[in-house]
């Protein structure tokens, strides 16, 4: 029995069998693959044959110059910009479901609603709002006299607006319960003092408010441009790129060179230039957040 | 905001009635076509309510055409070995870690947390080999896998959650002979429950929401997921709106049930998660 050991014995077991399986699973599935993929980037590997050709910086030269690679980024733009939009809805409903209201618990249930549903379940959901024939937004347009043959996942220059638009609906009240979190840690004595002085509604928002949620905002917008490069499954499944390859993203791109055209060399380093653009997003954002604590 | 004008609060509510309307009006068409027959279907507008709600062809056929009793029974799968592994192997490395000081400690906790900010979605094509060489390719146990070896929420959530039991109870416990692995099951992990029901909630959720993995990972029929399921669905049904909405809704009411059930710990969760 384990307790017949000392207690060094014992620690020194549990120490090295407690951590052992999950560093291991670590190292395969989180650096190893960095690591890989970084080696795999000079080559021309095609995923299947054994020998592959170090060829050096190739690969990158035709990330950057091919404008069918990079200039995807564009599509992903759209995402970025109706993210910020999103953020500022979510932080005024934050603001008004902190305050005293009627059904509050409510509103909050159903704003955060759509993030909990499956995402390919609500890819569908909106393929259908936005059906030029039969679609349910055309309809309610008609109803009250506006255009109602608009094709709303169609045409080329509305297509990533009308998606990120669906990522709006589905992760706005996600961002909301972030705010409303770091709306609820501002003591309320400071609303008090503010309002005995005489400030208003909106000077109590703007000089009590928006500055002890500075960081949450960092946050939540460093989110949303990670979530804006890395948007893959809405496009995936309602319009598979189309039309004319007019909505596809990166990671759309990367898993087709990858698992279609099985340029694994290729795809690696795209992989590559999509994680450094991350972790140099990231890296901006926790230096923002930890500026603050020293 | 102490005082509130009639304009402001006008605005308040009117915005909120908004939101509302914008978040259930998609689901709303839903609801209103997954109960329509193929010529009610035809001959009313989206918008209109079907004439019964007892109609329950729609999803009889919906659930066999998309063969959703072996993707929920794949899924429930997928998520009870995640869930198993991601509880046992994240309490057991927090507590290695949460409780005793040992050389390169603060490195192996380092790694794990430096790891979030190695997107998974761009490893994948990496990955997809390693998995393919242990020959979990179309096996259910390789997404598992994938979901307990590359997601480190677990450990950040116990890790938060171990620093605040105090340690005088393990210490306690030791003068009472308790071995160390003893106190770990016995007083620990059940001290943990509010973390545990956390990681439960969020992991249920985000593996059954997920399609990126299923899709890549498990392209077999005999494998099928929810998520799969569904857009393998939608080929076949694509335009008969009346089935897809009554296929679309079978796959949305598990997680809002448990939503409606779960909402504190959901809430907890994704503001601690979100903020590592």
């Amino acid at each position: 029995m384990l307790n017949q050991l000392s207690i060094s014995k014992q620690r020194t077991i549990i120490i090295v069998a407690f951590t052992l399986i999950p560093l291991l699973l670590l190292l395969t599935f989180a650096y190893y693959p960095a690591l890989q993929l970084i080696h795999l980037s000079f080559t021309d590997w095609d995923g299947m044959s054994q020998e592959k050709e170090w060829i050096g910086w190739d690969n990158y030269v035709e990330v950057f110059n091919n404008p069918d690679i990079f200039g995807v980024f564009r599509h992903n733009l759209a995402y970025f910009l109706v993210g910020i939009v999103q953020n500022i809805f979510a932080i005024y409903f934050a603001v008004i479901l902190k305050g005293k209201l009627r059904g509050r618990n409510l509103f909050r249930l159903l704003l955060f609603l759509p993030y909990i549903l499956n995402g390919v379940a609500v890819a569908y959901l909106f393929g259908y709002v936005f059906d030029t024939t039969n679609g349910s937004l055309n309809t309610v347009l008609g109803g009250v006299g506006l255009p109602s043959d608009t094709s709303w996942l169609g045409m080329k220059s509305l297509v990533n607006y009308t998606l990120a638009s669906i990522g709006f609906w589905r992760f706005m009240g996600f961002n909301m319960v972030i705010y409303l979190a770091a709306l609820q840690s501002i003591p309320e004595d400071l609303y008090e003092a503010a309002s005995i002085d005489g400030a208003n509604g909106w000077q109590q928002f703007r000089f009590i408010t928006l500055p002890n949620i500075y960081k949450i905002i960092e946050l939540n917008l460093f989110l949303t441009v990670t979530g804006a490069l890395e948007v893959f499954d809405l496009p995936f499944v309602l319009t598979t790129g189309g039309p004319a390859g007019a909505s596809e993203t990166f990671v759309m791109k990367i898993i087709a060179t990858a698992f279609q055209f099985n340029n694994y060399g290729l795809a690696s380093a795209m992989s590559v230039v999509l994680l450094v653009a991350v972790v140099a997003v990231l890296s901006v954002q926790r230096y923002f957040l930890n500026r603050g604590n020293d | 905001m102490t005082k509130d004008q009639p304009l402001w609060t006008v605005f308040k509510y009117g915005s909120l009635a908004l939101a509302a309307l914008a978040i259930l009006f998609p689901p709303y068409i839903m609801v209103a076509n997954a109960f329509k027959t193929k010529d009610e279907f035809l001959g009313k507008k989206a918008m209109a309510l079907p004439d019964s709600f007892f109609n329950f062809n729609n999803f009889v056929e919906a659930y066999k055409q998309a063969d959703m009793s072996q993707a929920f029974q794949n899924t429930i799968v997928i998520i009870a070995a995640t869930l198993l592994f991601n509880i046992v192997l994240g309490s057991a490395f927090c507590y290695a870690v949460g409780r005793f000081k040992f050389p390169l400690r603060g490195l192996l906790v380092g790694l794990f947390l430096f790891a979030t900010i190695i997107p998974q979605i761009t490893t994948q094509v990496v990955n997809f080999k390693t998995i393919q060489t242990i020959g979990l390719t179309n096996h259910l146990m390789g997404p598992v896998l994938l979901y307990v070896g590359a997601d480190i929420l677990q450990i950040y959530i116990y890790l938060q959650f171990i620093r605040n039991i105090p340690y005088e109870i393990d210490e306690s416990a030791m003068i009472e002979g308790a071995s160390l692995f003893r106190i770990f099951y016995a007083i620990i992990f059940p001290l943990l429950g509010p973390a545990t029901a956390t990681i439960v909630i969020l992991k249920t959720i985000a593996v059954y929401n997920d399609m990126f993995t299923p899709y890549l990972y498990l392209t077999k029929t005999e494998n099928v997921v929810v998520s799969t399921s569904l857009m393998r669905f939608f080929g076949i049904n694509s335009g008969n709106w009346q089935m897809v909405s009554a296929a679309v809704l079978l796959i949305m009411i598990p997680t809002s049930i448990l939503y409606l059930f779960m909402q504190r710990y959901i809430f907890n969760g994704v503001t601690n998660g979100a903020v590592k």
